[in-house]
């Protein structure tokens, strides 16, 4: 199968490194497999504290028990993961030595979205040091923020600075009993982002966009971990419009947010993994637990995510309204195209009085691709007034591609309202002359079209970052039509 | 040579014979007019011209500049400066008129090798044609053609004409569902654009339009044939007698 070639190919490479184990804790790479000998490997190469390792181990031994058994009600199909056949810790990858070793296919998509060169480099993975700047920049910023009281580290760095917030909320959010791969990455997780906004202050710049260059290589199982203390407000976006195309098969990364008392948090995410080729081959496992807790009344969390590239999207942000009038907002745009499958959508958990929430999915499906959106509404017993919106619209190109919905709606309180309108469309013929006619390729049509049916969503991005999101949206259906 | 060159022009659809040699040739800066009864391949000749899919020509050729236009895809005649005003105007959910507009105008700019259009430059641009089109200024901002009256349809496809500013314009029945203010209006529209390097190819069911844009040849389609050429007279003739003489010729 496809995707054990793939494995079977990345071990090859990590083979050729041919360092010893445990005992040698300055080897870059674990061996094959996954053990408690190589979760105290993992945990001694990051030097961490006695309960951080206590904690892995306990998510092992969890996920021990889970015997393999992934969970199986998502519309997805794909070939049966080997968790022994990979590595679950190697030093960031070797840098290319120049821009002449990068696919060029690579950097004419970059060249398409727009991306600075010296962007480019890092992103493909190609020592810069020495060219780029805005590393200076980004330290620049970096102090800025550490005056106001704004920690903003890597979660391997604050578990040593911040032990105290690491404590009481990693897990919190997320437990490592949640689903098989939040246990599997609370239990393997080597590093991510760990952000804290003090009391009152609203956050002044995007949190990630000015450190984005030097934020890449966080690996498959990233953990991020964000706290809005009363009051704050912060705006965190993850990743970047440019493809990555690594090689791991596995990413299960895990992402847990909380507000406290009138605390916002926006989470913006655009997500351009390597889709796989068209014809099926290759291509990123994206299995992702992300989820926030309104815990304080007034407070609010806003997930945006373009979703456009891995072979497999599952991955359900979600919030959990504790807090009294807390707001949980969802935008998603999942593309698929070629044999891109995407199962993704929300939970809405109302738990406090006159909670609100609101679900915008724009799923657009091409090629022979399967698109689902699946989304809960659980509105509890104690949710007084509390009021869900959804709505899920599905757009087809071709003819053997799938578009899907699933929504769950629970209420146990009788004062609840629930809406839920759904459509599915299809991009004309007559569209698409229509634009041709005035003289649009048909690529830049199909943009424009599923650009204008993505626009509720990608307005909710920051400015810099819905630029380059419309541009991938054309990028990512390239092919899909004709 | 003439600017858009029509020779010998048969088309089928479905195996069906729709145009049945059709010639003409339309100079830079003339204005022809077609007329006939429905369904004899009026908006069938117009959709050849511009490249819509569908239509299988069987004989002839169609020129710009002596360029075989047939060979060409829709886009790449488009560019060329070929401009369709639809006899129905699609609608395009999501897409504000305003992101049409600039796409459009973008890729003719791409095409000349100009760059992109400055984004205040465009808003200046696009406000001073709606004005002489009578458009309101937030229309841009709606989802083209969603939910437009008839006539905005109709308006907002000579916007795009003028925006783009084509070599070859055929209207096929723009004038159709305007009321006689916005006649004058769109008609004023197309005759500042009239210009001895641009040709039109007109296409109407009456002769009032003819009273605003007068044109220089007017032809009458028939069974997919011209079988009638001449002046502005022809027309007030037709809307005079129908086309009963004709008819029992074909
Ligand atoms: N796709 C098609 N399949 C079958 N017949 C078609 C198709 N398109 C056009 N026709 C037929 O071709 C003939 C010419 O149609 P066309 O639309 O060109 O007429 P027209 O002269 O523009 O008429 P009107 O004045 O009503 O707009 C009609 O009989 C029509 O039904
Ligand atoms: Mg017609």
């Amino acid at each position: 199968m496809a995707a054990k070639q793939e494995t079977a190919a990345a071990v090859r490479d990590v083979e050729q490194y041919k360092y010893g184990f445990v005992t040698d804790i300055e080897s870059d790479k674990a061996p094959k497999g996954l053990s408690e000998d190589i979760i105290r490997f993992i945990s001694a190469k990051k030097n961490e504290p006695d309960w951080m390792l206590e904690a892995r181990l306990k998510a092992y031994r969890y996920w021990l028990t889970l015997a393999g058994e992934e969970p199986a009600w998502a519309k997805l199909t794909y070939p049966k993961i080997d968790y022994q056949a990979s590595y679950y810790y190697a030093a960031p990858k070797q840098k290319l030595a120049s821009m002449d070793e990068v696919d060029p296919k690579l950097l004419e998509t970059y060249k398409k979205l727009g991306i600075p060169l010296a962007e480019q480099a890092v992103l493909a993975g190609v020592a810069v040091d020495a060219v780029f700047d805005s590393v200076s920049v980004a330290t620049t910023y970096k102090k800025k923020l550490e005056e106001m009281g704004v920690i903003f580290k890597p979660i391997s760095e604050a578990v040593h600075s911040h032990p105290e917030l690491v404590k009481k909320y990693l897990g919190s959010v997320v437990p490592y009993t949640d689903n098989f791969f939040a246990a599997l990455n609370a239990a393997v997780f080597t590093d991510g982002s760990f952000v804290y906004i003090p009391k009152g202050l609203r956050c002044p710049m995007e949190l990630s966009t000015y450190f984005r260059i030097n934020e890449k290589n966080t690996g498959q199982f990233e953990r991020t971990l964000i706290i809005a203390d009363e009051g704050a407000y912060v705006s965190y976006l993850e990743g970047c419009t440019a493809p990555m195309r690594d090689e791991n098969q596995l990413h299960a990364a895990v992402v847990e947010l909380i507000t406290l008392d009138d605390a916002e948090i926006k989470y913006s995410t655009v997500q351009n993994w390597y889709p796989g080729d068209a014809e099926g081959k290759g291509g990123i496992y994206n299995f992702v637990t992300k989820r926030g807790a309104c815990r304080g009344k007034n407070s609010k969390i806003m997930w945006t995510q373009v979703e456009t590239g891995s072979a497999i999207t599952w991955k359900y942000p979600s919030c959990i309204l504790q807090g009294d009038n807390s707001v949980g907002e969802f935008y998603s745009v999942a593309i698929t195209n070629n044999h891109q499958q995407a199962d993704t959508g929300t939970k809405m958990i109302h738990l406090g009085a006159n909670t609100r929430s609101k679900i915008i999915s724009k799923g657009i499906s091409a090629g022979k691709a399967d698109n689902t959106y699946r989304g809960l509404v659980r509105i509890g017993a104690k949710a007084d007034g509390a009021r869900n919106y959804t709505q899920c619209d599905s757009l087809l190109i071709g003819d053997k591609c799938g578009a899907h919905t699933v929504p769950y709606i629970e209420s146990r309180n009788p004062t609840a309202q629930t809406e839920h309108e759904a459509t599915t469309s299809k991009i004309s013929e007559d569209q698409l002359f229509y634009c041709q006619q005035r003289g649009m390729t048909e690529e830049e049509a199909v943009s424009l079209i599923v650009n204008g049916f993505c626009r509720e969503v990608l307005q909710t991005l920051p400015m810099e970052f819905a630029v380059e999101a419309q541009k991938l949206v054309g990028i990512s259906l390239e092919g899909s039509v004709g | 040579m003439a600017l858009l060159e029509i020779k010998n022009l048969h088309v089928s659809v479905g195996g069906k014979k729709i145009l049945n040699g059709i010639s003409l040739a339309l100079n830079a800066g003339e204005v022809h007019a077609i007329m006939g009864p429905n369904g004899t391949g009026k908006s069938t000749l117009s959709n050849v011209i511009a490249g819509r899919d569908g239509y299988e020509v069987t004989e002839g050729q169609v020129l710009l500049d002596g360029r075989d236009v047939l060979a060409m895809a829709a886009d790449e005649r488009a560019r060329a400066g070929v401009f369709l005003a639809f006899q129905y105007p699609v609608e395009i959910p999501g897409v504000t008129t305003s992101a049409f507009l600039k796409t459009a105008i973008n890729a003719k700019r791409r095409a000349e090798g100009k760059p992109e259009i400055d984004a205040m430059e465009f808003l200046k641009l696009v406000k001073a044609k709606q004005k002489i089109l009578g458009m309101p200024d937030d229309m841009i901002k709606r989802a083209l053609n969603v939910g437009f009256s008839g006539g905005e349809k109709k308006r907002a496809e000579v916007l795009q004409m003028t925006l783009l500013e084509p070599r070859v314009a055929i209207l096929d029945e723009t004038d159709s569902g305007l009321d006689i203010d916005a006649l004058k209006i769109v008609s004023e529209g197309v005759n500042t654009l009239r210009s001895p390097e641009r040709a039109f190819l007109i296409i109407t069911h009456y002769q009032r339009l003819l009273n605003y844009i007068v044109p220089d040849h007017v032809h009458v389609l028939v069974g997919g044939k011209v079988v009638a050429s001449g002046g502005k007279e022809l027309a007030e003739q037709l809307e005079a007698e129908g086309y009963a003489r004709y008819l029992s010729a074909a």
